[in-house]
């Protein structure tokens, strides 16, 4: 009971987008370096990123989209006391997760497939433009399915803690990890028009 | 002791709301993508990203019912996002 009195979740949540605000800069960086390279070798970069499948990438916004939905609910969901309701989405949100991954391994199998991949002969022997952005291509989305895999992991921790009737602060710690699948999100809304829709 | 607003409920509504405006933008952009603007359909694309963006962090990441701590952080954070790549490109453009 002491305990529970002496959470600060305010503080809770200052801490959590302090981190996030790291983070923020992290894919600002790599964003940046996409920019640059976008910049100075145009022709280069519309070659190769003419290549990327938009259907699969619209999926994936989509679905990125809706599970951001989903662990809004649950966390509002908790907070109205609905323990039930919060599970299923929360669920949903994992399953969401997982939809994206394989997508992603899908989209990465084809590449792969076709010879690109950072170092393979057919990217060497072309454009040296088009082998930056297919670098880039796979740091960034490998970056961002590294965070996908941890959100989904943390979503379904928070899950199992709350299914196991835990009171104390479990709000807390749900919107602190909400806060973590949000930023997944918020990375992708930019991946997706940078790599997928303006080359 | 604790703030006023530690337990800000969002409705459902209001977050299907989002949902339903968030996928209305990303059909947008993916229309306006397909329809050749030259150069302005990267600010078009950018400009949409934004919005969505703001969508999520507001509502979705509760930071339009936050105190004035978080949001002057949040503020920090992308203003100092901006001064990295506005500089960046001031160098790379107009070396």
């Amino acid at each position: 009971m002491s305990q529970a009195s002496h959470r600060d979740e305010a503080g809770d949540r200052l801490g959590m987008w302090l981190f996030l605000f790291t983070e923020l800069l992290l894919f600002g960086g790599l964003f940046l370096l996409y920019g640059v390279y976008l910049a100075r070798t145009p022709e280069d970069f519309i070659s190769a990123g003419g290549e990327l499948d938009l259907v699969l990438g619209t999926a994936n916004t989509v679905i990125l989209i809706t599970s951001s939905l989903t662990v809004a609910v649950a966390v509002s969901a908790l907070q109205k006391g609905a323990r039930s309701l919060t599970l299923w989405m929360l669920g949903t949100t994992v399953l969401c997760a997982l939809i994206f991954l394989v997508n992603k391994a899908f989209e990465w199998r084809a590449k792969i497939d076709h010879d690109i991949y950072p170092g393979s002969k057919r990217l060497l022997a072309g454009e040296g433009g088009e082998s930056v952005f297919y670098s880039l291509y796979y740091l960034t989305t490998g970056l961002h399915a590294l965070h996908v895999l941890i959100g989904a992991a943390l979503l379904g921790w928070v899950g199992f803690r709350i299914k196991g009737g835990r009171r104390d602060g479990e709000g807390a710690v749900l919107e602190n990890v909400g806060l973590y699948w949000h930023l997944v999100d918020l990375v992708w809304i930019f991946i997706f028009p940078l790599y997928y829709l303006i080359l | 002791m604790s703030e006023q607003r530690q337990t800000h409920i969002i409705g459902y509504g209001t977050l299907v709301l989002i949902w339903v405006l968030l996928l209305l933008l990303t059909a947008t952009t993916v229309a306006v993508s397909r329809v050749d603007l030259g150069a302005l359909h990267v600010w078009a694309a950018l400009a949409i990203a934004c919005l969505k963006a703001a969508l999520v962090i507001g509502i979705f990441m509760h930071m339009r019912y936050e105190g004035r701590l978080l949001r002057l952080s949040l503020l920090t954070a992308l203003v100092t996002l901006a001064i990295f790549i506005g500089l960046t490109f001031f160098d790379v453009l107009y070396r």
